[in-house]
């Protein structure tokens, strides 16, 4: 196993600490006041941008300023400056949660407590009462939360070894609480109430907007039931790969169009995460080049936007996915050495990063198997045992179970390819080769080598959601009798496309001559 | 708390498939969807959602787990090759379940599958027959998957190759071959001195020149840029 998981370990027993310090729930100072109340009158006011400040930059000031390492005041001492307002209060509350997972650890009654507040939320969304307009970024948030806080709820009941008998008995009492089946029937909830997919549907025809829109509702609508319904779809794909689902996962995600930028290119978080689960999704079913494609192009758009994220405090995070897709994206070419489908500054990058360890990962030795296994990990979700505990003794951790299998599926597939390796670099010199040629090049017999070859041949034909063959070959042959024929699949150069924006290139040039005048 | 979809009443009329879009994660479907596997195995018929679908409520709740009932689904998997159905199978089951004997033997079956090794394939069958047997069309399922590598792999391809892989001999394989002969578009040929040769039907993988270039065409939506130029 590698030794550099991380896991997150922190201690429980932490947090009743940290929040013990001098913090009073009670205390309001008057910037929070101020803050409370501003943001409750934009959002009575549906004002979608001056609401987007006040989410992206003063409460992070705000955080940073007064809230370092404890919680922001309790919702009860800020209700009566938004006149009990039942929804901000639940807004309020999110938010309060989403800051103290963030910058301390939340004990299993806040855990419990953040779980009913989703739960009062979203039961307030489905059933249509909110008349809200809320900026994406924020509802993107809440979906991504909410499955991160499920994540590591599964985490930390894992680790059952450490628990108290208050602890035992809570999880015990409240075994609803981040259950399974709740967390998954919410998002679909969301997804079917906001009837999203077949808004995307009519969209196609003309009938709808709403990525012309980002989404937002200008004819005085609510956004929010509609977005959260989209983002819920990432949420699933999401929740489906952390269970090693991943078919499912794919189909849950099948409505978004991801050719195409949409909803979720609007927030680079929903955008990073689409992708990153898409591609990871699409590596363990053996599409290694629907995975290149997409990994490579998000890859070429972080590395040209990234400065404008600097500030945002999703920059860490954008950064931490940005190398574990390069990892992703070295796992996939190994397998799969489709490099003409990567950008020359992909290409660089990766070769930076990963150069060295990828001729490595060519070799068929345990060297070999043990860099799968690191980048691997290292870049693989954090996968979860959904299940809740058996409460008899003894009580045993299993926080890394699912973990552990993924890992040791995926190292079983590498090593049902790894003489495939040997094999493309023969097919690479030859254009015409018999068996018994190339059974003594690479040490094997006759026998041996026809199925080393079935296997290539196996392994570089993809089956696409439809159950279609596709190839994802970058060395193809044919055998004839007992003659090996290879085919080297050209890089195909789009001539049309270059001719046609050469045309219009030149077209431009002679508009800006007619219009110089000559005396 | 937040099973609220789940109390949607479910009519008599919903066939399993339908119950499985409508409400995938609903325990209370657990039942017919372990029916649906039996049905499925008895009608040769097969539905790789609804069983992922069972597999995923049955790793929401193990105590609920039949373990014949997962041999079964990882057994329709492997009729299901080429695709990845068993892979996505097994990433759902748990690893101490999959260390049961009847597993480990249909892990082993996979690798040879995956691996194109059906010699080594056919003798572990036929070791294990109790559990293989209590499938229909398992052999014939499997001689598809086989035959599908082979047209990728071959155009021609000599007939002991053929015989290990489908493991048919003699005059059974005659009378296979005069059968894909008549509907299949096989040839047989004489090969030069070693018995046989097969020829397999043309497709664009043993056919490299039969796939179609995309690269030479220009989507109409490229040529429309230049419309107003060409105007």
């Amino acid at each position: 196993m590698a030794t550099n998981y991380d896991y997150d370990d922190a201690p429980a027993s932490y947090n009743d600490q940290a929040t013990g310090l001098g913090y009073d729930p009670n205390f309001v100072p008057d910037s929070v006041k101020s803050f409370v109340m501003h943001l409750y009158r934009h959002i009575r006011e549906k004002n979608v941008y001056e609401i987007h400040q006040m989410y992206e930059t003063s409460f992070l000031t705000l955080s940073d300023r007064l809230f370092k390492d404890t919680p922001w005041p309790s919702v009860d001492a800020v209700a009566h400056h938004v006149d009990n307002d039942h929804v901000f209060c639940l807004l309020y509350r999110e938010m309060w949660f989403r800051h103290l997972y963030a910058r301390l650890s939340p004990t299993l009654n806040q855990r419990i407590d953040s779980w009913d507040n989703y739960c009062s939320l979203f039961e307030v969304v489905l059933h249509g009462v909110v008349n809200m307009q809320l900026p994406n970024q924020w509802l993107w948030d809440m979906v991504d939360e909410f499955v991160y806080q499920f994540q590591s709820f599964c985490q930390y009941r894992a680790k059952m070894k450490n628990k108290t008998e208050q602890e035992i008995a809570l999880l015990r009492q409240f075994d609803q609480a981040w259950n399974v089946y709740g967390v998954l029937n919410f998002l679909q909830a969301l997804v079917e109430k906001s009837m999203i997919i077949q808004i995307l549907e009519q969209e196609k025809e003309g009938l709808e907007q709403f990525t012309a829109t980002d989404g937002y509702d200008y004819s005085g609508g609510s956004n929010v039931l509609k977005v959260l319904g989209y983002f819920s779809m990432i949420g699933l794909l999401r929740v489906h790969c952390l269970l090693g689902d991943y078919n499912t996962g794919l189909k849950c995600l099948q409505p978004i169009d991801i050719s195409q930028q949409g909803v979720y290119t609007s927030v680079i978080g929903s955008h990073i995460t689409t992708i990153y689960h898409y591609g990871f999704a699409n590596l363990m079913l053996r599409r290694y080049v629907d995975a290149i494609r997409e990994f490579n192009k998000i890859l070429l758009y972080i590395y040209k936007t990234k400065q404008y994220h600097q500030k945002s405090p999703q920059y860490e995070q954008i950064l931490k996915k940005n190398e574990q897709m390069y990892a992703l994206l070295a796992i996939c070419l190994s397998l799969c050495p489709q490099v003409k489908l990567i950008e020359e500054t992909v290409n660089s990058q990766l070769r930076e990063k990963y150069g060295e360890k990828m001729i490595r990962m060519q070799r068929y030795d345990d060297e070999a198997f043990a860099i799968y296994d690191e980048l691997f990990s290292y870049a693989c979700p954090k996968f979860i045992t959904p299940s809740a505990p058996s409460f008899e003794e003894p009580l045993v951790n299993y926080n890394q179970d699912a973990y552990r299998l993924q890992l040791k599926l995926f190292l079983y597939e590498v090593k049902q390819q790894q003489l495939l390796a040997g094999v493309r670099t023969f097919l690479r010199v030859f254009s015409t080769i018999s068996l018994g040629k190339l059974a003594d090049y690479m040490e094997v017999d006759e026998p041996t080598l026809r199925t080393i070859l079935m296997t290539y041949k196996h392994k570089t034909h993809a089956v696409d959601s439809e159950r279609k063959i596709i190839s994802n070959a970058d060395v193809d042959f044919y055998i004839d009798d007992d003659m090996i024929h290879v085919v080297e699949s050209k890089t195909v150069k789009r001539y049309g496309d270059y001719f046609l924006r050469q045309i219009v290139k030149l077209e431009g040039v002679i508009n800006d001559m007619d219009r110089i005048q000559l005396d | 708390m937040g099973r609220e979809p789940q109390q949607q009443e479910q009519q008599v009329s919903y066939t399993v498939e339908q119950l499985v879009a409508v409400n995938p994660y609903n325990p209370d479907i657990l039942p017919d969807l372990e029916n649906y596997v039996n049905e499925q195995v008895a009608s040769q018929t097969y539905s790789l959602d609804a069983n992922l679908c069972l597999l995923r409520l049955y790793q929401f709740e193990p105590e609920k787990m039949s373990t014949q009932i997962v041999a079964r689904i990882l057994i329709k998997a492997l009729m299901a090759m080429p695709a990845p159905d068993f892979s996505l199978c097994l990433f759902l089951i748990p690893e101490r379940v999959q260390m049961e004997e009847q597993f480990k033997t249909l892990i082993v079956l996979s690798h040879y599958l995956e691996t194109g090794r059906f010699r080594q394939f056919w003798d572990e069958a036929s070791k294990s027959r109790h559990i293989v047997e209590a499938v229909p069309g398992f052999e014939q399922a499997i001689q598809t998957y086989a035959i599908h590598l082979l047209s990728l792999t071959y155009q021609k391809v000599p007939r002991s190759v053929l015989a290990e892989a489908i493991n048919i001999e003699g005059l059974s394989l005659d009378k296979f071959l005069e059968q894909q002969v008549a509907t299949c578009g096989w040839t047989i040929e004489k090969g030069h001195g070693k018995g046989q040769l097969i020829i397999l039907p043309a497709n664009e993988f043993n056919h490299p020149e039969l796939k179609k270039n995309n690269a030479d065409s220009v989507p109409l939506d490229h040529i429309a840029r230049i419309f107003p130029i060409l105007g």
